[in-house]
């Protein structure tokens, strides 16, 4: 073993966070890339691009801040709208504007003064449902928040802790967005007496409860709604081996929340080039549109092309819920709590 | 101040060996432990340079918090109970009845206390879940009750009874009983009078040392119980990781530390208590084949326990890694798929057992220095505190220690987050405590007179030591060793934290791909769950072969 540690030991060093010759990206789990996409970037720039992925996403924003002061990384990714108020408010990046922020839609921008975070990538939280479930029992999927506090429905909704899961976070504030500020409290007792079951984490209820996915169906899940996002069909259809012909899952297009996921520039990173030539990167065109495929996620610069995998399996939400980033950081904390208190005491 | 020359003079000498060999672990514990945990308390309760400690005042009188300490304790207490009346019986038939595959058996029941949470936790959600084998059998179901919780309590610490009851169990006289016995007494007051009371501490110590990692689960309640169930370490970890409220989640470690420190120092009473109260002999002559139909019976129905609780959940993993055609699962373990992993998973199998063998050294090397230390006949009240000490790691919040090593070793002279070694570090601070544990009764039971004999025949103090101590050190060294690289192989809740993303242990690289969605990555989980729990038996095995007459605690 002794020459394994030692080669663990000259790796680390040749990868020392001093080195400016290495950027290094700081992300929640979910991160993924293509190689040859990286290795374009890394001989284009210069640069070494080094990945470290820190838990899921309230997790990695968490631990970003704590270790504000000497950061892990140059780019942090994946803070999302939900939880953006807290980054910034805890001073976690540097302002720069990334080159060709013109491309991306305007609906995902903010922070248009100070530009701390650059829009990479938007996805919908939506409820999915088991499609066999509802064709063998000859019943309509729901398709809106109001189809799932009816009769038909009960017992069959599984979501997330809003507390501790960026989804059942943006459930939630997906019906706050829906019923208003005084009426999500109404909607959410009506839907726990019909029976929705919540659990702590994403994939506890979407590979061990719902019936839909392949983890749930080994775990024998019982519940054929779950919040999730309108691109885990082509996960399931991608991940499948053999691949089924049509998504066993489908998506209720009228519970979505839109959510959009950024990158910035850690105040105090070491190497503000490489971090500056890697944010450029990940709006660019290449980086963009390798995307959906590694991070079921879709691409906010215009123009980006979306694989056929999306398209015929799990296209973008319509018309989704959205919600003010500041509007968020105001209410975020307070309405998880009395959730908490209503939905789970 | 009475006392020769002589003896001012060994005793001074005394003074310097004690505290040379207490150095190192002392320095180990104050700068890898004590020095974050209380960088991150700090965070929380301090800020713009003051102290706000009224903060304790106010999360106290929080209702939810009180919920949490009073569901924390209470689970505890009953799956300490729980544990006592499943392994009690097997402590019995471990010490006293010998029969074939007892070695085997013994690796079976211990494999358990070293699995990661995270691997447990799917697989009693197989067992007593939705759609697992009691709901096909009986339509039962236990998911999300406070009885997944116990029973995978009792799963992870049946072998703490069995090997500290039992171990103990085996080396008392059978024959200070049988002369009760023949003096009169009957069969129960024999044993109410001689027995009992000998095993009585090992009892206490054992029910002490299940209610610490029960009162301090973390990954059971967190899987099993879903989010109507917190314990303390579940509630920090939300408030740190989730909640990102540092001031509660500091309180509440500052209250878990608290506790913890109570439980220690009684444990710590209860092992001296035992120590100095018996006489013991070689295991091999108190264990024989059983006799007669009751023992058969409960011999039967021990195996019966340990089949149905401690064996069936691991199956059901290695049912579902084998889900797959042609070990499908296994195979997609060497692909590079850049997804998950910058690595392919299998890679994960080579960090963990590189880790876990530096992790080991340092465990063994400090470990070892402690229970040297700990062992001197003139240790003074300080040196048995520090026993206690040594085992607060057990205790204390794996976040509240994961994120303290991020926030503190984050600058020279000690900017290790970069580095290899902090994944070893925090493994290893796991670890000290159960090779002190393992080392202090081997040590302490060196018959002094051996020692003093061969003194005064003319042999050297370091001949002394090569031809008395080494023997006898030397196997519960293998030991501690063996227990160390199984418990450092299995850690997760500090090592999430910190292992990167390249180089991830076996324990995180199984929970980051249960949470991928796909058939391909949960069936990668539970091949390499399946791949940890047969390097830890093995590990467990080889250390049963090795086992000294007089066994550790652990």
């Amino acid at each position: 073993m002794a020459g394994t540690l030692a080669a663990c030991g000259s790796s680390d060093g040749g990868q020392g966070s001093g080195d400016s010759k290495t950027v290094t990206l700081v992300s929640h789990d979910s991160w993924a890339a293509s190689k040859d996409v990286i290795a374009a970037f890394e001989k284009q720039s210069g640069y070494k691009v080094r990945v470290l992925k820190d838990g899921d996403a309230g997790q990695a924003v968490n631990k970003a801040i704590l270790t504000k002061d000497n950061p892990q990384g140059d780019v942090f990714f994946g803070v999302d709208n939900t939880l953006l108020s807290r980054a910034l408010d805890n001073d976690l990046f540097q302002s720069y504007e990334a080159k060709g922020s013109e491309r991306i839609k305007a609906d995902y921008r903010v922070d248009r003064d100070e530009h701390r975070v650059t829009p990479i990538d938007t996805g919908d939280i939506c409820v999915n449902y088991d499609k066999k479930y509802f064709a063998d029992h000859k019943l309509e999927p729901p398709k809106s928040f109001d189809d799932l506090v009816e009769p038909q429905y009960k017992n069959l909704l599984v979501t997330e802790n809003a507390s501790a899961s960026s989804p059942g976070l943006g459930f939630l504030l997906g019906t706050a967005a829906q019923y208003g500020d005084d009426g999500w409290e109404g909607y959410w007792k009506k839907l726990k007496a019909n029976g929705v079951k919540v659990v702590d984490g994403w994939e506890q209820a979407y590979n061990e409860e719902f019936s839909g996915s392949a983890g749930g169906k080994k775990a024998k899940g019982d519940r054929p709604l779950v919040v999730s996002y309108a691109s885990s069909p082509p996960a399931e259809v991608v991940f499948a081996d053999p691949r089924p012909s049509t998504a066993p899952t489908g998506v209720a297009e009228g519970t979505c929340f839109r959510q959009v996921e950024y990158a910035g520039l850690l105040s105090n990173a070491k190497n503000t080039k490489g971090g500056k030539a890697l944010l450029d990167f990940l709006i660019s065109e290449r980086f963009q549109e390798d995307m959906p495929m590694n991070m079921f996620v879709y691409p906010v610069r215009e123009g980006a092309q979306v694989p056929p995998e999306f398209v015929k399996y799990g296209p973008q939400a319509k018309d989704p819920e959205t919600m003010a980033p500041a509007k968020i950081a105001d209410h975020r904390d307070q309405w998880v709590k009395s959730w908490t208190s209503l939905v789970l005491k | 101040m009475d006392l020769t020359r002589t003896e001012v003079v060994a005793r001074k000498r005394g003074a310097a060996a004690r505290f040379a060999l207490l150095a190192a672990p002392v320095a180990f514990f104050a700068v890898f432990f004590a020095y974050p945990v209380a960088a991150i308390v700090a965070r929380g309760l301090k800020t713009d340079g003051t102290w706000h400690l009224g903060r304790i005042g106010e999360v106290l009188a929080q209702s939810d918090v009180r919920h949490v300490l009073w569901f924390t304790t209470w689970q505890a207490l009953v799956s300490t109970a729980l544990t006592l009346i499943v392994a009690l019986p097997g402590a019995y038939v471990f010490a006293r009845f010998d029969f074939p595959g007892k070695h085997v058996l013994r690796a079976v029941v211990t494999v358990p206390f070293v699995l990661p949470t995270v691997v447990v936790g799917t697989a009693f959600l197989a067992l007593v879940g939705r759609g697992g084998l009691l709901d096909d059998l009986w339509g039962v179901r236990l998911d999300t009750t406070v009885w997944a919780i116990l029973l995978a309590h009792v799963f992870f610490n049946y072998a703490v009874v069995v090997r500290t009851v039992g171990g103990l169990w085996a080396q008392l006289d059978p024959r200070q009983e049988e002369a009760a016995r023949m003096l009169g007494a009957s069969q129960l007051k024999a044993w109410r009078q001689v027995t009992l009371p000998a095993l009585a501490p090992a009892v206490a110590a054992a029910a002490l040392m299940v209610f610490l990692f029960t009162f301090t689960s973390f990954g059971v309640v967190q899987i099993l119980g879903g989010p109507t169930f917190s314990t303390l370490e579940v509630e920090i970890y939300r408030q740190t990781s989730e909640i990102f409220d540092l001031s509660t989640a500091a309180v509440l470690t500052l209250i878990q530390f608290a506790a913890v420190g109570a439980i220690l120092a009684l444990h710590a009473w209860t092992v001296r208590r035992r120590e100095t109260a018996l006489r013991l002999v070689d295991a091999s002559v108190t264990a024989r084949r059983p006799r007669g139909a009751g023992q058969w019976a409960l011999l039967g129905g021990v195996l019966v326990t340990v089949a149905v609780l401690l064996v069936l959940p691991p199956a059901v993993l290695v049912q579902r890694s084998l889900g797959a055609p042609g070990f499908g699962y296994y195979r997609a373990l060497t692909s590079e798929d850049g997804g998950v992993f910058l690595v392919p998973p299998i890679e994960a199998i080579g960090n963990s057992l590189s880790y876990a063998v530096a992790a080991t050294l340092i465990a063994v090397v400090i470990g070892g220095l402690a229970a040297a230390a700990l062992t001197r006949r003139d240790a003074g009240r300080f040196v048995r505190g520090f026993d206690a000490l040594l085992m607060l790691p057990l205790g204390v919040s794996a976040v509240t220690v994961g994120f303290g090593f991020l926030i503190s070793l984050d600058e020279p002279p000690l900017d290790l987050r970069s580095s290899w070694i902090l994944v070893p570090l925090a493994q290893a601070l796991v670890g000290v405590p159960f090779v002190v544990r393992t080392m202090l009764p081997v040590l302490r039971a060196v018959d002094v007179r051996l020692r003093e004999a061969a003194s005064v025949l003319g042999a050297s103090p370091w001949r002394v030591w090569r031809e008395v101590d080494l023997p006898m050190v030397r196997r519960a060294l293998l030991i501690a060793a063996g227990f160390a690289f199984a418990v450092s192989l299995g850690e997760f809740g500090a090592t999430v934290f910190i292992a990167r993303p390249d180089n991830p242990t076996l324990p995180v690289a199984v929970a980051r791909l249960l949470g991928r969605p796909g058939d391909l990555n949960y069936g990668q989980a539970m091949a390499l769950s399946t791949i940890l729990m047969v390097v830890c038996a093995v590990a467990l095995l080889v250390l049963e072969r090795l086992r000294t007459d007089r066994t550790g605690e652990f």
